[in-house]
């Protein structure tokens, strides 16, 4: 492995140009022709209320007007760790924005029009904004029938509550943890909602031939997981899986906002209703911020015990999520914090509760970070300020704690080999940690701010990847997989992978987002895990190419298999240094024997990757038994920020991030990758700031008034690092690290801020009037 | 409906629109240029630019109609001959990710040049932040810019 010719370098992405020349068509580019139909959705007015009459007529007797569905016509549940959702509503409104009906038309506007003609009569109920509301003993029920619902094996929903589920671990003795320490700090801790805001919104078309193929193209990050759950929920109507298909085309974007099925099923089954004629559902930007899935809030209750000397002696966490109408994402997110809200640090007393409640908010799901980047907030500042009381260094606390290979996790599973230490080590020196920095303008305070990275891809325990390869006439190569590449570059890695091993430039390779139908089996593109699980499998079909190519040259030329290897595309052997043979000669049309017949056909090889070794099955009480996570990607950053301390405004001067990747298949698009997701969890810190008015309406649904970066927001440097402890199960030792890029944004900034002001900030945002207000106070006291 | 005729691309093209047509909605559907995006519809975004008479404008705040007897320049146009120097500059840097927002930035990244062959960084910025980018950070972006601008560079 020491002389890669693919496998880490920084190659240029293999659909580069395709992007940058405007070739890219993503859904909405496609042509459909002229039976191209529109649906108009209409949507709730009401937070919560019961639909007393849904009137259609008038926009039925429209003219254009093809038809109007609604709940009616499709009485099915669907969800993807719980069915709790309906395709339209069906007695009772869960949130403002919740889809009641479609109105369809061949042209959009005629959809549009009608559909504000379609009359809805509510009686409205009491709507419940705050988790800690939905909490309470005698809180109004917002899923009545919840004890009913069907769920994972892995979550615990309570039934006759608004406890979506409740994932408990706990591990040592608590008490006695705390008895052990020498101080303890206890704090809470607030993060609102955040929105993706991918620059492409979500776009579906359906179409339901009159053969009954139904076929739908949607911007997704999981096109296997959408087919099974059209094929699911509209089962009823006579589908079955062969009959589904999805073609995902490029997508503008995911950060997981296009993870598991949101409005695609509204195409999936409105398709059904207008047989023949492909039907377009397209989210406007308002739509994108309240009715897809937002990232969960949480109020975090934190307590950890310290020895003097800066060793930790328990953990009390406590998180309350904000996980909306819906939990059948969110509580997966929920459930992920619950095993993991320990961070990077080694604990021996742990006790965690993470509570999914339901709200008359618009349904949460997956959000890049899948709830790290929300705990670690409180957790990372939590531990600035323990070091503070003990008058330790931070980053030497950190180091005092860091987790290592082989230490105890909270479910107590051995944690994966990593450079956390590394990481942490190289931070510090590139950030100059404890070099005092001072501006020339006496209102502009400097501080610098640490942080921690870590997450595990959260992911069913049979979650798995598969991959075909196959070669052309002239040995170029077509990788069939159904990861996304929704910008992260996973395309090129994969081609990466195979060329490593079969010798075969990457220019040579195409790989391009999937048909269900043609391509095998993947999951989803989620978790930062398709790197590593798909790249494995990618590297099993190579592998398995090159066992055919060598089984083939092996049994027709009479060379020994074991000297055989493969070099710039052709055939080599160890012991005959004259012999080559050009893979193009006889991948496809085999080789010729000295009978004149030919011998072996095209090659094609095919690799799956199942982590065969996790398992969700634990105790509900504590998560010990079970082996619910594949492996932590562990990483440190830090920043140096300027505050003026009236304005409050502030400016990222310098952030350094060190991610273990453990190897970097593509050192350029993991730089991108930092440097994107750093900008991207700067943005949830500093100024993104979702409103809802007191009926649960989104107040901002806009990039006028939901304000996300502009190129004049960039830090003015960027330094990402790569640190390279393998993986031992992932391709080459690679890990995931798209998602990881993000978490330290929030608690580094609150750091920093502190740092240059003496002043704690325990909810986000952290906004400039919020920083301006706080230093005011402290400066008044 | 009326018919206007401008020069897209290079072409003379006719079509058909109503007054409140919108620009971006009518090269899209009705004229097969699929480059400019939507990605906000309010002129937040700037996936939508195009350049009008070598202007950059966002599409999606235009009236077809205004259009009659102009120029527009689209990133199909931009690209027809093979890539420009800062579009190749931004293939060799891996500068975009999921590449929505590409055809905008490169619309008012080809501006600048125009106006300003030799920006500084400021300036890029500038010119630029009027193009919403959710994946990369921008600076890949911008550091494409800079070094396909940089003064000796050569092709
Ligand atoms: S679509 Fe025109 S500016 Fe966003
Ligand atoms: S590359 Fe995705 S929005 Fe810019």
């Amino acid at each position: 492995m020491n002389d890669l010719k693919y496998v880490g370098k920084p190659s240029v992405r293999i659909d580069g140009k395709e992007k940058i020349s405007g070739a890219t068509k993503y859904t909405d580019d496609l042509e459909f022709g002229p039976n191209l139909h529109f649906a108009a959705i209409v949507e709730s007015t009401e937070a919560h209320a019961k639909i007393i009459n849904i009137d259609t007529i008038e926009a039925e007797n429209f003219p254009g007007v093809v038809g109007v569905f609604t709940g009616k016509d499709f009485p099915f549940k669907f969800g993807l760790y719980m069915k709790d959702r309906f395709i339209f509503a069906m007695d009772t409104v869960h949130y403002v924005g919740q889809q009641i009906a479609a109105v369809v038309a061949r042209d959009i506007k005629t959809a549009k029009r009608a559909a504000k003609l379609v009359k809805i009569k509510y009686e409205t109920i009491h709507a419940i904004f705050d988790q800690m509301e939905a909490l309470k003993d005698d809180a109004l029920l917002i899923h009545p029938d919840l004890g009913e619902y069907e769920h994972v094996p892995w979550f615990f929903p309570q039934a006759n509550t608004n406890i979506a589920h409740w994932r408990k671990t706990r591990r040592g003795d608590i008490t006695k943890g705390f008895e052990d320490a020498d101080y303890i700090l206890e704090d809470t801790y607030t993060v609102p909602r955040y929105a993706h805001c991918p620059l492409e919104t979500h776009a579906a078309v359906g179409l339901c031939d009159l053969s009954d193929r139904l076929t739908i193209w949607a911007s997704s990050q999981s096109p296997h997981t959408q087919r099974n759950l059209f094929a699911e929920s509209l089962a009823p109507l006579g589908f079955t899986h062969k009959d589904v298909r999805v073609i995902a085309p490029p997508i503008g974007g995911g950060f997981g906002g296009k993870a598991g099925v949101s409005m695609e099923i509204l195409a999936a089954a409105i398709a059904t209703k207008v047989k023949g004629n492909p039907v377009k559902i397209i989210w406007s930007r308002e739509q994108e911020f309240y009715n897809t899935s937002q990232r969960l809030g949480v109020i975090a209750k934190l307590k950890i015990g310290v020895k003097n000397d800066g060793t930790f002696t328990a953990i009390n966490h406590r998180l309350y999520w904000d996980t909306g109408a819906s939990a059948e994402y969110g509580a997966n997110v929920v459930n992920a914090v619950g095993l993991s809200a320990i961070g990077p640090y080694r604990f021996h007393n742990i006790s965690i509760d993470s509570v999914c409640l339901y709200t008359n908010l618009p349904p949460c799901g997956a959000y890049r970070g899948f709830g790290y980047s929300e705990f670690m907030f409180g957790l990372e500042s939590h531990i600035n300020r323990i070091a503070e009381h003990l008058n330790i260094d931070a980053v030497e606390i950190r180091k005092i704690n860091a987790i290592k290979e082989n230490d105890i996790l909270a479910y107590g599973v051995e944690m994966n080999p990593n450079g956390l230490l590394e990481c942490i080590d190289k931070v510090a020196k590139e950030i100059e940690w404890g070099k005092e920095e001072k501006s020339d303008d006496p209102n502009i305070k400097i501080g610098k701010g640490f942080s921690l990275i870590w997450k595990a891809p959260a992911m069913p325990p049979n979650a798995s990847s598969a991959a075909f390869l196959k070669f052309s006439e002239d040995g170029s190569i077509n990788i069939l997989v159904s990861g996304m590449d929704m910008g992260q570059g996973y395309l090129t890695v994969m081609a990466q992978i195979a060329a490593e091993i079969l010798a075969v430039p990457i220019s040579k390779i195409r790989t391009e987002n999937p048909d269900t139908d043609r391509n095998p089996y993947e999951w989803q593109t989620v978790a930062s895990h398709v790197t590593w699980s798909c790249g494995n499998a990618v590297r099993k079909a190579a592998i398995d190419a090159r066992d055919q190519i060598f089984e083939i040259v092996s049994r027709t030329l009479y060379l020994p298999k074991n000297m055989l290897y493969l070099e710039d595309e052709k055939v080599k052997c160890k012991t005959k240094p004259r012999f080559e043979l050009p893979l193009k000669e006889f991948v496809i049309n085999g080789i010729q024997a000295e009978d004149s017949t030919f011998k072996g056909g095209p090659i094609m090889g095919h690799g799956i990757f199942m982590p065969e070794f996790t398992s969700a099955n634990s105790d509900p009480e504590t998560s010990q038994g079970g082996h619910p996570n594949v492996h932590y990607t562990v990483g440190a950053a830090a920043i140096t920020l300027e505050v003026d301390k009236d304005s409050g405004e502030m400016h990222v001067k310098k952030a350094v991030e060190a991610l273990d990747v453990g190897k970097a298949i593509n050192p350029s698009l993991v730089k991108g990758q930092i440097t994107g997701g750093l900008l991207q969890g700067l943005a949830t810190v500093l100024y993104e700031d979702m409103r809802f008015d007191d009926k649960g309406k989104m107040l901002n649904p806009n990039f006028t008034d939901y304000k996300i970066p502009t190129a004049k927001d960039v830090p003015d440097e960027i330094v990402p690092i790569i640190v390279e402890v393998p993986q031992p199960d992932g391709p080459f030792g690679a890990r995931g690290v798209g998602e990881h890029t993000m978490i330290p944004a929030a608690p580094m900034i609150a750091n920093a801020v502190n740092d240059a002001l003496g002043i704690r900030i325990k909810s986000m945002p952290i906004t400039k009037e919020k920083v301006a207000l706080a230093n005011l106070k402290k400066e008044e006291k | 409906m009326k018919k206007i005729t401008f020069k897209l691309n290079g072409e003379l093209r006719s079509v058909y629109v109503e007054p409140e047509e919108i620009l971006l909605d009518v090269l899209r559907e009705k004229l097969g240029v699929k480059s400019p995006k939507c990605g906000c519809d309010r002129g937040d975004c700037g996936a939508c630019a195009v350049l009008l008479n070598g202007r950059s404008v966002r599409s999606c705040l235009v009236l077809a109609i205004e259009t009659d007897g102009q120029e527009i320049i689209t990133v199909e146009g931009i690209s027809k001959d093979g890539l420009s120097k800062v579009q190749n500059t931004m293939l060799d840097k891996n500068a975009f990710q999921c590449g929505f927002c590409a055809p905008g930035m490169i619309i008012s990244t080809t501006e600048l040049i125009e106006k300003n062959p030799h920006p500084n960084l400021e300036e890029i910025k500038e010119a630029l932040s009027g193009n919403l980018c959710r994946c990369t950070g921008y600076l890949p972006i911008l550091e494409s810019v800079q070094e396909a601008t940089e003064e000796g560079h050569h092709e």
